[in-house]
């Protein structure tokens, strides 16, 4: 065993991200995500939402402020440069509309080496303002030649 | 017959819609800027060629999305309808190659489909193992 895994179980502190619409207009167009409810706030409210909503996917981007420091984290001590992403789950809760201040938790899973590979395997837990989960995430990044 | 009232009928080995969409050149670098992933390996092809890849590479979360449009889109574009999704990326993707997302259908019940799903280009298949679960409203 040559990955440190000492740092299993290691919690950041959490980050909130404000979700405004340009910034889900900008993820839904990058996507091709063309559905009105994620570009008109009057076609989201018809469809029921309380906003502007955002595609399921834009949670990598209300993540990314508490996943960063994770991965960065150098007691996790990920080499970055041979860093790949090698899977990702998400379970979704309540949607996000525009205006939601969503926050983010972070907890490092498990660290273990497999056929001279690490993996580095992260939980995220996002909220938004009321409480209400929004989504859980689990993160699993693969360093070749540890 | 609405996507959602087909995909209620959907039977274990059913197939959802095909989704296909070939990235433009300039892709990466829109998604780089939309989802704050500042890694060059996806937009600056000297250096993705430096760490000895062959060029600039799709960032995975890219392709997921394509698999989660490809799930909303069979569910009459709900984002509620999508509870839970889980990929393993596997081969790089590359822009201006078409991806094809193909979803089948593994079990139902209740108004709840659980699918197998892959994304390939061409016979690179970059999302393997996927799996989905959708909720018909």
């Amino acid at each position: 065993m040559t990955v440190n895994d000492a740092a299993i179980g290691k919690t950041w502190p959490p980050a909130s991200f404000e979700v405004e619409a340009a910034r889900i207009e900008r993820y839904a167009d990058a996507v091709g995500e063309g559905n009105p409810v994620y570009h008109d706030a009057a076609a989201a409210r018809d469809a029921g939402f309380r906003d502007l909503v955002a595609p399921p996917m834009f949670c990598v981007v209300y993540s990314a402020p508490a996943m960063g420091p994770a991965i960065m984290d150098p007691e996790i001590g990920i080499n970055l440069g041979a860093m790949v992403h090698g899977g990702q789950e998400f379970e979704w809760g309540e949607p996000v509309c525009a205006g939601d201040v969503i926050t983010t938790a972070v907890r490092c899973r498990e660290i273990y080496e497999r056929d001279g590979r690490g993996f580095y395997v992260f939980e995220s837990t996002s909220t938004n303002q009321d409480g209400r989960e929004t989504v859980r995430g689990t993160w699993t990044n693969i360093v070749r030649g540890v | 017959m609405s996507e959602t009232e087909r995909l209620s009928e959907a039977g274990t080995g059913d197939a959802l819609p095909e989704l296909r969409v070939t990235p433009d050149a300039g892709l990466t670098k829109r998604y780089a800027e939309a989802s704050g992933d500042p890694n060059p390996i996806h937009t600056d092809a000297e250096f993705a060629k430096s760490v000895g890849l062959p060029g600039v590479i799709l960032h995975g979360l890219y392709s997921m999305a394509q698999v989660a449009k490809a799930h909303t889109d069979a569910a009459g574009g709900d984002p509620r309808a999508l509870k839970r999704l889980s990929v393993q990326f596997r081969g790089m993707g590359f822009p201006e190659q078409e991806i094809v997302v193909s979803a089948t259908v593994r079990e139902t019940s209740g108004g709840r489909v659980v699918t197998d799903t892959v994304a390939a280009q061409g016979e690179n298949r970059i999302i393997r193992n996927a799996e989905a679960e959708l909720e018909l409203g």
